[in-house]
């Protein structure tokens, strides 16, 4: 058994190494933070027959087969189709993602802009050859080499989708509504005990944008480049909230349930976990605050041991097709990344509801990023604090 | 060999039976070497791949992760350590940790003392069989579906807060939920080796204490209660260690509490700081050595 899986594997390297000959130079020079270069990885050459399945890490919502609702289904064709089996773990959390995708388990990652950085420095990550995804071309520009998905000019995955962290709160009990960030941090809030957050450390952000918009005279410029006293202000905030938290979440079925039985009434949230409350006849309504948000932009990713490379790219390519990446965006509730989804939402207000053309809307929502000591913000005299000093620091802040 | 032997057919037996009767008279005549086979794979079993992977803990322990790339960096150092010993955070949640351990044991005690009296003494002889049965039951249902349940059972608007008189007046998702579910959890282990040690207790001691004019309350004091406490220690290895590890319970029920085992897995899992995972895991590990080597004495090991 575990010498088929290292014949495998090592099959696999080898046909890689082969494939990547041709174009071997062009990710070579990346400069990272701090200097770092991802290490060199070949790109796929061209695509072979599939291998019948594929592992695929993902945000839940973003591999349906039917079996949460069955109209969502953008699976089960792709299987009849191609013959690869798809398999999914969901991850709650970036850093979950991080560390499944170091497994080497998985082909196919979902990641966000605070785990694609750290996949493709990590060396867990393949450059993408984007010649073999025929959807790319559609893709908008707006989203296609960034700072989050590529190095140097080199693609390391193919754009999802985009959208924002909303405040999600229950209608019958919030009263007045709220419209700002300032909700959840009230310390004389009527909801105290009853108010939710995101548990990860990247929430850091959520509370950075915050003070960003209402203490000024910090100087935050960018709520993923934070110095000492900018740090230690956030993480005061995160503290102060923490007395006013009843739970965090990061499973979002826990969530949806916190909702529905009111434990939870007020707290930030994912657009698909509000639609699911709702299902759930739980009245909830989810809003972008006046502050903005938040935010992801979303990549697929292709782990640089595939085991199932061939099905992998098959998938990159049928999740960005216009009819899949519709019914993702719609049924998550996100901005597609294929312009031509926009004609095949059910909604046919659906991309002007999410922005999905419109930039200006995009520049205030601030995408998930990798923290690193080289301020993400360009100030080059002081040192920000990294991920690490946030994973830490959101112990801490648990208490 | 058996089997091959039994394989064969008839004729040629005759010719696998010397060999093995050769190597049976050897080993009858050298005791040393019968025992090391004899006790080969259970030591095996022991050293590698118990006090190895105690040892592979501690050593990980002293290593460090790139906290961009997130690579293992293997080079010993103590920085984890001093992180746990100087970060207030840490210590907080260290002692919370043992104050629901302790708690869950002192609840179990509680209501494990009389329940397990009744069935060994009160309850009829064959009735005793039935009421060990519906003890166990619960031991067959999932961890997780009874966590979950208990997750609705305390919701708002739930069972347990209309026991309490209405929406929002039950206590709620957090600590003293926890603590609530993992007396539940826990309960049989603490009822079980208590009934094991008064079944033991003869029916004739206590009457010969009340013939001799003690009243109940004496009896429990000095009949019962001395054969009783080994028991209660045995189980409360059960409760305690049992509690002290565990990390589910408290996601599904904890609302926003952290246990040394919720440190351990965020950083195993979210954080992908395995060496500091690592060095957390050793102070339970810490805590279980302290607590045995106390409970050792007592004699209470014999009980188990």
């Amino acid at each position: 058994m575990r010498t088929g899986r290292t014949a495998t594997a090592l099959a696999a390297v080898g046909l890689l190494a082969l494939a990547g000959c041709g174009d071997g130079g062009t990710n070579a020079g990346g400069s990272g933070p701090g200097g770092i270069k991802p290490p060199k990885i070949d790109k796929l050459a061209s695509l072979g027959a599939g291998e019948g399945q594929v592992n695929i890490v993902a945000w839940a919502g973003y591999v349906e087969d039917g079996s949460t609702d069955p109209k969502v289904d953008w699976v089960t064709d792709f299987e009849k189709e191609t013959g690869c089996q798809v398999n999914v773990k969901v991850a709650g959390t970036s850093d979950e993602m991080v560390t499944l995708m170091k497994t080497g388990e998985y082909d196919v990652v979902s990641a966000s802009g605070d785990a694609s950085l750290r996949l493709i420095y990590g060396g867990d990550v393949a450059p993408v050859n984007t010649d073999l995804v025929s959807n790319y071309k559609d893709v908008f520009d707006g989203l296609k080499l960034k700072q989050w998905n590529s190095v140097d000019g080199v693609a390391y995955g193919i754009p999802h989708g985009r959208g924002a962290n909303l405040l999600m709160y229950r209608t019958d009990v919030v009263k007045p509504a709220p419209t700002s960030w300032g909700a959840v941090f009230d310390p004389k809030s009527p909801y105290r005990g009853k108010i939710t957050a995101y548990d990860s450390p990247i929430y850091l952000a959520d509370a950075a944008l915050y003070l960003m918009k209402h203490q000024p005279e910090l100087g935050i410029k960018n709520p993923y480049a934070l110095d000492d006293k900018q740090f230690v202000a956030a993480v005061d905030l995160l503290k102060k909230q923490n007395e006013l938290i009843g739970e965090y979440w990061s499973d979002y079925t826990k969530e949806v349930q916190a909702f529905k039985a009111g434990n939870s009434v007020l707290g930030t949230t994912w657009q698909v976990i509000a639609n699911l409350a709702n299902a759930d006849k739980a009245p909830v309504e989810a809003i972008l605050p006046e502050e903005g948000a938040t935010g992801w932009s979303d990549t697929w990713m292709i782990s640089a041991k595939a085991k199932h490379p061939n099905c992998g790219y098959r998938w990159m390519d049928h999740i960005i097709s216009p009819k899949a990446n519709a019914g993702v965006a719609e049924w998550f509730g996100e901005a597609p990344a294929n312009r031509l989804a926009c004609a095949e939402t059910a909604d046919k207000n659906h991309c002007k509801t999410y922005h999905a053309e419109d930039e200006a809307y995009f520049e205030k929502v601030w995408f998930w990023s990798t923290p690193v000591q080289q301020c993400l913000d360009g100030r080059t005299d002081v040192k920000c604090k990294d991920y690490a000093a946030w994973t830490q620091a959101w112990t801490t802040i648990k208490g | 060999m058996a089997s091959s032997t039994l394989d064969r057919p008839a004729g040629g037996g005759s010719a696998v039976r010397g060999p093995v009767r050769r190597l049976s008279a050897w080993l009858h005549r050298h005791a040393g070497v019968r025992l090391a086979a004899l006790l080969a794979a259970p030591l095996f079993w022991l050293v590698v791949a118990y006090l190895g992977a105690l040892a592979v803990l501690f050593v990980s322990a002293l290593w460090t992760v790139n906290g961009f790339t997130g690579e293992v960096v293997r080079e010993p150092t103590l920085d984890n350590f001093r992180t746990i010993v100087t970060d207030e955070v840490y210590r907080t949640v260290a002692l919370r940790s043992v104050g629901v351990a302790a708690a869950v044991t002192v609840i179990d005690t509680l209501i494990a003392l009389p329940m397990a009296f009744y069935m060994a003494k009160v309850a009829r002889p064959r009735h005793r069989r039935w009421l060990v049965v519906a003890i166990l039951t619960p031991l067959w249902a999932s961890y997780l579906v009874k966590a979950y349940a208990w997750r609705v059972l305390l919701a708002n608007g739930g069972p347990v807060d209309w026991l309490f008189g209405g929406p929002g007046s039950g206590p709620g998702y957090g600590l003293g939920a926890t603590v609530l579910v993992l007396a539940y959890l826990w309960l049989p282990y603490m009822i079980l080796p208590i009934y094991a040690g008064l079944e033991r207790l003869p029916d004739s001691l206590l009457e010969a204490s009340a013939d001799l004019g003690a009243r109940a309350g004496r009896t429990f004091r000095k009949v019962v209660l001395p054969v009783v406490v080994p028991s209660v220690i045995a189980g409360s290895v059960f409760t305690f260690s049992l509690s002290l590890g565990d990390y589910i319970t408290v996601q599904i029920v904890g609302g926003k509490t952290q246990l040394i085992g919720n440190l351990v897995y965020v950083n195993i899992g979210a954080a992908n700081n395995l060496p500091f995972a690592a060095a957390l895991a050793t102070i339970p590990v810490l805590i279980m050595i302290g607590y045995l080597v106390a409970v050792r004495r007592s004699g209470a090991l014999e009980e188990l």
